[in-house]
């Protein structure tokens, strides 16, 4: 930690921690930011979950109520896909893309810490709701009519739900852009697109998801908006509106949303198990292709989570068809997983443990995701508990999981550290027994007719004590994810001594030390092939290993510079400065989004406005000194006296 | 070796326990789907065990033996420094295994997509369908009979082995009506009317309940569906064309048809007369709250508690309790407890005698 703050401040940084937080645009810190924030509501949200398993352990509890169910319910599942699973993955993308492709920082750096802080001023904009005793109660889906309409909710729970919710995706969008554009500039000479690794692959796929998806959530927002704020009726059956289009505009961006949350934890998996398997992944332009395959489908698959809407036979027939082609490069992921692994040499380290539970974890989900894909079934499985199953097994089983195998892989990158593996061992096993303990039995309850988000459920119904097992379930799920944070704790106590390349790792990241000097490369890597660095060290038949090369071999044991009184920076190196001006526009964004939402309520209504106006007002000026800053500082700033 | 032995140990435990958990515990509950009494519920259990079900089980053994044996066979020993042979693809074998789940997902597709036109194929007017109207509101069912001017709520009467037509519509927001051992679920949607078609084949009393989420009282919006013989339904069609005769004057129920009909405000949202204009359309509401005729005879009150005299003294005398939110305990309960005009105990003993004289 000392040596990294030293080289920051000879850097040029000389600032305060915290201002140096609050302003920075690195993206290694912009991911370490990402991460905790997501790792804490993680646990808040899961908290909510023990909550929720609490009331539902017996029939006829009394833990919560009704309305209190639904908030905690609503919330629950708001917050672990958006406020939780997209940032972890975000953060992954700020620790791992730059350093994978060979780059600097992204493309954009001072709009990734706006996308940083928009999400977490949006965020917690919604857990506020909590405070003011109206937290959103519609489903973390918020169907038309009932969250559209101030008759079925009143309050401003709604509005949290509908004005936090544009906030992150103005968040994601913008995050999307970045990622996008820094993928397709800035790979390091002879990255061409089949050589990038497997996750840079999938997080590009994922940006253009974002992108295209994303919009389709902020006109229903909007639309919701107008319905409850300037009675528009566009979901009012009353007067002409439907509802059902909220529920077309909902998953046209909600299944993609999906594959948004699930195809970085593939691409990681697809990092994880060959390096523990010291071998290439198997069939990787399959894997990248399946990954396509799986991005494109998922906008023509909607009208499946629709099958009970009353939609007719015709377009279920076609959407069930549409459904199960995914399951195609679905199974083709899998298998070349699997391949991969096959012959290999594996070290079942902690991170190669998540990632192979990942892969038969998705494997159970796929499963059970065909079976409603298949609309009959569906009849039955719709809303029951059988899809809460399914969903936790994707969600929980591939993308959690395999975003602690991230968590385990690239730890050294983010803190110089390895962490430890006998407690990562205890962490996986836990997690592992929980999560099935907890998820598998929900499929017994749901093929014996319970309907989720029932806050309770009469003894008569005989849902009792499979329900009893999957609340001890969610608890040894929830306990042990506190091994995680003692494993972070007892490894940053000790010294910064993870070598550059502890895992014997393919890629880029592993070239230069843990974690990373500010500006990462001190020379940019040339490519060679995929699995960039293991060519370099071992070769790969084609390629001898780059020992006899010293252009090669110079890139891959990158200087050190820790020659006192030399400038940290080599030569040429330009770092983007530090900036407020991403956390003013993201303050003033929230503000509009709070103003609203006050406009709304009947105690502080006649104050929503002038908020909303200063909110505008801190935007506006915020942008201009954003536009007239310097983006990158004056050389001179660099030496260090 | 004897750490691969561990291993395997350990694995075929996990998944022993994991696969046997599965066998034998479905079923046999009021709401199970695997015990069908109607042909629609019949058909897609069928389905879900062939090809469905077995096709699974092929996928997990398949999928599951070959991670276990990665992890048997190749696990690094330790000192292990050897480099596996840097093995990039095989084309052939890649093709084959994205043939694989083509197949298997051309297996289920294919009796799927059949199934799916059977399900939504209109009876046609020689099949005898019984016609009846869903509506839901929150939080209960209303079930409407056009073709005998009948109107109920809460229990559905059918008839064994005659298909019926349901036409299914909410009067506020979105619901979903699922009796899951009868059939699945459609979703009641303001605005729209969506048919379902199905065929009880036992009788009987079967459980049903909402399906999408509506509101804060989601859980507690069941229905149950009477399947009779055909002279059981026209003899209960005959009782409905009017309404339950009126209690002998000077006993107690005749205290609470006049506290029903007047102070105590029941008659404002609350009917007893079973019959209705069938020319009324579906979207019209008829009165805010349930249809309370012929009252002893349901099988549940507040749409989740058993029809008991206790219950239904709770309900009345502590509606706020029993179910919050509901529009009685907003707009009835708390109203008349804040003017302090709450029913006495012997009032709502007089009501309770009067609803459970209504048979």
């Amino acid at each position: 930690m000392a040596e990294a703050a030293i080289r920051l401040e000879q850097a040029g940084y000389r600032r305060s921690a915290l201002v140096e937080w609050l302003t920075t645009v690195d993206h290694k810190k912009i991911g370490i930011l990402y991460y905790w924030t997501a790792i804490v509501y993680l646990l808040l949200a899961g908290f909510l979950a023990l909550l929720m398993r609490i009331q539902l352990a017996q029939p006829n509890m009394h833990f919560l109520g009704p309305k209190t169910y639904n908030e905690v319910m609503t919330m629950h599942g708001t917050m672990m896909i958006f406020a939780v699973a997209m940032p972890l993955n975000a953060a992954f993308f700020n620790i791992a893309v730059p350093l994978m492709i060979g780059a600097r920082d992204v493309a954009f750096p001072r709009l990734n810490a706006f996308s940083y802080w928009s999400f977490l001023f949006g965020s917690l904009l919604m857990w506020s709701s909590f405070l003011f005793g109206h937290a959103p109660d519609a489903g973390w889906f918020g169907y038309a009519n009932l969250s559209s309409s101030r008759l079925y909710s009143a309050g401003p729970g709604l509005d949290f739900w509908d004005l936090g919710l544009q906030v992150l995706g103005i968040s994601s969008i913008a995050g999307a852009l970045n990622f996008f554009v820094t993928i397709v500039n800035m790979r390091a000479p002879g990255m061409s697109l089949m050589r990038m690794p497997v996750f840079v692959w999938m997080v590009l796929i994922t940006a253009i998801l974002i992108l295209l998806a994303f919009p389709s959530l902020t006109v229903g927002l909007f639309m919701i908006m107008f319905d409850r704020y300037f009675n528009t009726n566009f979901f009012n059956p009353l007067h002409g509106g439907d509802p059902v289009i909220w529920q077309h505009l909902f998953w046209i961006f909600g299944h993609p949303e999906v594959y948004i949350l699930v195809l970085p934890p593939m691409g990681i998996i697809s990092e994880v198990l060959p390096t523990f398997s010291r071998k290439p992944l198997f069939g990787a332009p399959f894997v990248i292709f399946a990954g396509i395959a799986i991005a494109f489908l998922s906008f023509f698959v909607w009208a499946h989570h629709m099958f009970t809407v009353g939609l007719g036979p015709v377009p279920n027939a076609l959407f069930a068809a549409s459904t199960m082609l995914i399951g195609i490069p679905t199974g083709v992921k899998v298998f070349n997983w699997l391949a991969t692994m096959w012959g290999g040499s594996l070290d079942f380290k902690t991170a190669m443990k998540f990632a192979s539970a990942a892969v038969w974890m998705l494997m159970i989900g796929g499963i059970t995701g065909v079976m409603h894909a298949t609309v009959p079934l569906d009849y039955q499985q719709q809303d029951s508990y059988f899809i809460v199953a399914h969903f936790h097994y994707v969600i929980f089983g591939v993308i959690v999981m395999g975003l602690l195998a991230g968590t385990y892989y690239w730890f050294p990158k983010m803190y110089g550290r390895l962490l430890d593996e006998r407690l990562g061992s205890w962490h996986f096993w836990l997690t592992f027994i929980g999560t099935n303990l907890t998820f598998f039995p929900m499929h017994f309850v749901g093929l014996d007719g319970m309907p989720r988000r029932y806050f309770t459920y009469a003894a008569e119904t005989g849902w009792g004590s499979w329900n009893l097992v999957i609340t001890i379930g969610a608890f040894i799920l929830g306990l042990s994810q506190t091994l995680l944070l003692v494993n972070v704790v007892k490894t940053l106590r000790q010294p910064a001594a993870a070598s550059a390349d502890p895992w014997d790792g393919r890629t880029l990241e592993w070239t230069i030390p843990s974690p990373p000097p500010a500006y990462n490369f001190a020379v940019i890597p040339t490519v060679r092939g995929r699995d960039a660095y293991w060519i370099e060290k071992y070769g790969d038949g084609h390629h001898t290993p780059a020992a006899t090369d010293t252009m090669q071999r110079r890139e891959v044991h990158q200087p050190r510079h820790d020659n006192p009184g030399h400038s940290l920076l080599p030569p040429g190196v330009h770092l983007p400065k530090p900036s407020w001006w991403p956390l003013i526009v993201s303050a003033g964004l929230t503000a509009m989004a709070a103003g609203m939402i006050m406009h709304g309520t009947e105690t502080l209504g006649p104050l929503g406005f002038p908020i909303v106006g200063l909110g505008v007002f801190v935007v506006f000026f915020g942008l201009l000194g954003w536009h007239f800053e310097p983006a990158i500082e004056h050389e001179e700033a660099h030496v260090s006296q | 070796m004897k750490s691969r032995r561990r291993w395997v140990a350990i694995l075929s435990l996990v998944g022993l326990t994991w696969l046997s958990s599965g066998c034998g515990v479905i079923g046999g509950k009021i709401a199970s789907t695997s015990d069908a009494a109607g042909d629609q519920a019949r058909h897609i259990w069928d389905l879900f065990l062939v090809p469905v079900w077995w096709l699974s089980v092929a996928v997990f053994i398949l999928v599951t033996g070959w991670l276990l044996l990665n992890i048997v066979l190749f696990r690094r020993k330790p000192g292990d420094t050897r480099i596996p042979p840097q093995v990039h693809g095989h084309p052939r074998l890649e093709i084959v295994w994205t043939l694989i789940p083509a197949i298997i997902l051309a297996l289920i597709a294919i009796p799927s997509t059949r199934l799916i036109f059977q399900l939504n194929r209109d009876p046609g007017p020689d099949s005898n369908a019984l016609q009846v109207q869903v509506i839901g509101h929150q939080w209960w069912w209303e079930f409407r009979y056009p073709e005998f001017g009948i109107v109920t709520a809460g229990d559905l009467h059918l008839v064994v082995d005659r298909p019926v037509v349901l036409t299914i519509t909410s009067h506020d927001v979105i619901h979903s009506f699922w009796p899951p051992r009868l059939a699945g679920k459609v979703d009641a949607v303001p605005g729209r009317h969506n048919t379902m078609v199905f065929t009880p084949e036992e009788t009987g009393v079967f459980y049903g309940q909402c399906a999408e989420l509506c509101g804060a009282q989601h859980a507690h919006m069941q229905f149950r569906v009477v399947v009779q013989t055909q002279q059981e339904f026209d003899a209960w069609v005959q009782k409905h064309r009017q309404p339950a005769p009126d209690p002998t004057p000077g006993t107690l129920a005749a205290t609470g048809k006049e506290l029903f009909a007047g102070t105590a405000g029941c008659a404002g949202c609350h009917s007893v007369n079973p019959t209705y204009d069938p020319s009324t359309p579906i979207n019209k509401t008829l009165m805010v709250g349930p249809n309370l005729a012929y009252f002893a005879e349901r099988h549940t009150l507040a749409a989740f508690l058993p029809n008991t005299a206790e219950n239904l003294h709770q309900w009345i005398a502590n509606t706020e309790q029993v179910k919050p939110y509901s529009i009685m305990a907003e707009k009835w309960w708390k109203i008349r407890a804040q003017q302090n005009q709450l029913l006495t105990e012997e009032q709502v003993n007089a009501i309770v005698e009067y609803l459970w004289s209504l048979k």
